[in-house]
């Protein structure tokens, strides 16, 4: 074991793919030379040559369709989107190409592709680097979708996503590379090394998709949530002193809908968070799925906590952020009534 | 000696020095200054592809304006030139050492690239549209918009145009005519072409001008634009400003390395023009050149500003880590604001002492301005906006979802 952040175990994860897979290749914008603007594949294209990391033009489209094109001929490619806040122009790529190929052609082709993109506010990143579009990803059948919260899960996540047949968008969660954050941006930053995710096996491991990861067990309310938000809310159901029992999902598609449901049905309360906003979210679909499978046991209503409906605001992040206030109430109402 | 291929082969452009390699700029294809001839406005853009090829010069080694490209531009004009470059570059400085200090999240410099925007401002009139890229506060400068304006927007405070929703640098100006900058790349580029469109549909005789770097060139964005303006004969000039680097990615990675950026003009069927891009007088008169030409039915110019990003990318960016320390020191064109000032200075029109002069003025008319701006509000100090005001404008009219959030964030922050 090593401690790692979320960018080590990142990096680390694709080492050991390009090391052990010939057909793996990274590819996107200054991810080569320059290892990327996070760092993630610092390090890699000196280590596995350029024919392995490629440096791409500025053209998301071009990223996606190549990316395609080269898992069509046998490669198995990891392509970076520097911003999921720039991944619009490789959309219909990813929605009509790359979610359909295998279905299109029974099953003869099919398109094993990776995209990475690092997603998500708290760094005063504005409208246009702060965005957590997941859900708009969860809509487009075909395609699996996943957010890691942590080091450790990271990295074998990721793994798997790239030994997978099929195409995932990797969501990376920016503001945790660093540390874990309970969306208190005034409080000193905690580092990685001083948590237990922390600590990540330096050989291959896998974390499977659709496996949700209990993070604390509890008895009064379930917390739904991934990324950003595992923290936030456990750091809010402890500012309570609620029993929460908190659900990172890890992988959105596929969906753990054994573990969420029998979380549910063991407390009858539950709250879903995260960061996107709110209408028409990821979070939607979970209530929905939670009041269709365990309606007769619930207690009370489900709450949403959730990014407003607005563009991310430059200047009111903590105001935009669903933070513990906002998740307290949430937990508040999901406990009172009935 | 390397093997003949025996199979195909990956291209993988390499840039011409990284560091702790000499810079290396033998790569830039240039044409002496004067000698690129100066084709009719009207011409048909079949008949002068070599424009896209050349390198449009006026200002010679002296600093002598020479050639068919020559403005011919009063001593006047070129000081108010020089004055708007010269503010680009020390206010850039100011805000460059604001964001150092914490004072500022974000900030973006054009060092090095002021001629581009402040000579295609000047040779454009008040009534065109601009669609700038981040690099362009040149063209807010030379529109006049107040320093104090551009400042409050990097500290979203409370004269904020943007009311604290945009990331510093991401000005607009509704009456300087100066569209709105996206944190997305080249997405700016069709929609003047779409603009000009709209101006020949009504019968006027603005035209629009777009800025993009050529790394952002990549982005199908920049294709729709010239396939629009060709197809509708747009009265735009589409400007691509290669500085060379779009942060760590040499323009070889834009497609640049087999052909210049301005031959993909005559590749749709559009004037391409390259030119000098640190060379005030060449810049001008390509423009001006441009302008008429969409203004006479012309149609479209696609112009490939050759230049170099002396400076980082941004404040988020360190270029020691993927190029050749201080090449910019190297580069063959030179620096814009030190030749514009050697040919007013040839000319009999300037001297150093009012270089010097100039410069003590426009630094305390920034540090002023920043003073001025502060006392709206800084991120850490002083008045703030309503966080409200995230709810606005999202749509016209607020709908019933939105209302309702906003009532549930005021209980949140009231506690």
């Amino acid at each position: 074991m090593a401690s790692m952040n979320m960018i080590q175990a990142l990096n680390s994860a694709m080492d050991i793919m390009l090391r052990d897979d010939p057909s793996v290749v990274l590819m996107g914008e200054d991810i080569g030379y320059f290892g990327g603007v996070f760092r993630a594949t610092e390090g890699l294209q000196r280590k596995y040559g350029e024919h392995r990391v490629l440096d791409t033009p500025i053209a998301e489209g071009g990223i996606v369709a190549a990316a395609i094109g080269m898992s069509l001929n046998g490669l198995r490619p990891v392509a970076e989107i520097q911003f999921a806040d720039y991944i619009y122009p490789g959309f219909d790529q990813i929605v009509s190409e790359l979610a359909r190929i295998r279905f299109r052609t029974a099953g003869e082709f099919f398109a094993p592709v990776t995209i990475r993109t690092p997603c998500g506010g708290g760094i005063r990143g504005g409208q246009t680097h702060s965005q957590s579009p997941e859900g708009i990803f969860t809509h487009v059948s075909g395609i699996k979708v996943v957010m890691p919260s942590n080091p450790y899960d990271a990295k074998g996540l990721l793994i798997t996503c790239i030994e997978d047949d099929d195409p995932v968008v990797f969501f990376e969660p920016k503001r945790l590379y660093n540390g874990p954050f309970d969306g208190d941006p005034a409080k000193p930053a905690v580092p990685w090394s001083a948590h237990p995710k922390g600590q990540v096996d330096e050989g291959h491991y896998r974390v499977p998709l659709g496996k949700a990861d209990i993070v604390r067990a509890g008895a009064d309310v379930t917390i739904i949530t991934y990324g950003t938000m595992v923290f936030v809310a456990a750091a809010a159901a402890a500012a309570m002193q609620v029993d929460a029992e908190i659900i990172d999902l890890r992988s959105l598609v596929p969906l753990d809908v054994d573990t969420v449901c029998s979380s549910v049905r063991k407390t009858g309360r539950c709250i879903v968070a995260h960061e996107a906003t709110r209408f028409s979210g990821f979070g939607a679909e979970l209530v929905s799925m939670i009041q269709e499978e365990c309606f007769w046991d619930l207690e009370a209503p489900i709450q949403r906590v959730a990014g407003w409906d607005t563009p991310y605001p430059h200047a009111f992040e903590w105001e935009y952020f669903p933070g513990q206030a906002r998740v307290a109430r949430a937990l508040k109402a999901a406990l009172e009534s009935a | 000696m390397a093997e003949p291929y025996k199979h195909s082969r990956l291209h993988l452009p390499r840039a011409p020095a990284r560091p702790g390699e000499a810079p290396d700029f033998s790569y830039v294809e240039l044409s002496p200054a004067g000698a690129v001839a100066r084709p009719d406005v009207n011409a048909r853009a079949r008949d002068i592809g070599s424009l896209s090829l050349e390198l449009v010069r006026v200002l010679d080694d002296d600093g002598v304006a020479v050639g068919p490209w020559n403005p011919h531009l009063d001593p006047a004009e070129l000081q108010v030139g020089l004055r708007h470059m010269l503010l680009t570059r020390l206010y850039d400085e100011r805000m460059q050492r604001n964001q150092r200090a914490g004072k500022i999240s974000f900030y973006i410099r054009s060092l090095g690239e002021e001629a581009v925007s402040v000579a295609q401002c000047m040779a454009l009139r008040p009534g065109d549209m601009l669609f700038p890229s981040y690099r362009n506060q040149g063209l807010h400068i030379t529109r006049g918009m107040p320093l104090v304006d551009m400042m409050c927007q990097l500290l979203s405070n409370t004269r904020d145009m943007c009311k604290g929703r945009q990331l510093p640098v991401m000005y607009h100006s509704k009456p300087g005519n100066i569209f709105s900058i996206s944190g997305n790349l080249a997405t700016q580029f069709p929609q003047a072409a779409g603009w000009a469109m709209a101006a020949a549909i009504k019968g006027e005789d603005h035209v629009a001008a777009t800025w993009t770097g050529e790394g952002s060139s990549a982005e199908a964005d920049f294709h729709h634009a010239l396939l629009f303006a060709s197809v509708y004969q747009a009265p735009v000039i589409l400007n691509v400003v290669n500085n060379q680097w779009a942060i760590s990615t040499f323009q070889g990675y834009a497609g640049g390395e087999q052909r210049s950026f301005a031959a993909r003009g005559p590749g749709y069927g559009i004037a391409g023009v390259r030119v000098d891009g640190n060379d005030f007088l060449a810049v001008y008169a390509v423009t001006q050149w441009a302008a008429e030409r969409a203004r006479t039915g012309g149609g479209p110019t696609l112009i490939e500003l050759v230049t170099y990003r002396a400076g980082p990318h941004s404040t988020s960016d360190d270029p020691a880590r993927y190029r050749a320390k201080d090449d910019h020191l190297h580069w063959p064109l030179g620096d814009p604001i030190a030749r514009l000032k050697q040919h007013l200075i040839g000319l009999g029109e300037w001297s150093e002492e009012r270089q010097q002069a100039l410069a003590a003025e426009l630094d305390a008319l920034v540090a002023s301005s920043w003073k001025e701006a502060t006392s709206f509000g800084t991120m850490s100090e002083g008045p703030k906006l309503d966080a409200d005001l995230m709810f606005e404008d999202v749509f016209k009219e607020m709908p019933e979802h939105l209302l309702r959030q906003r009532a549930l964030m005021r209980a949140e922050r009231s506690g």
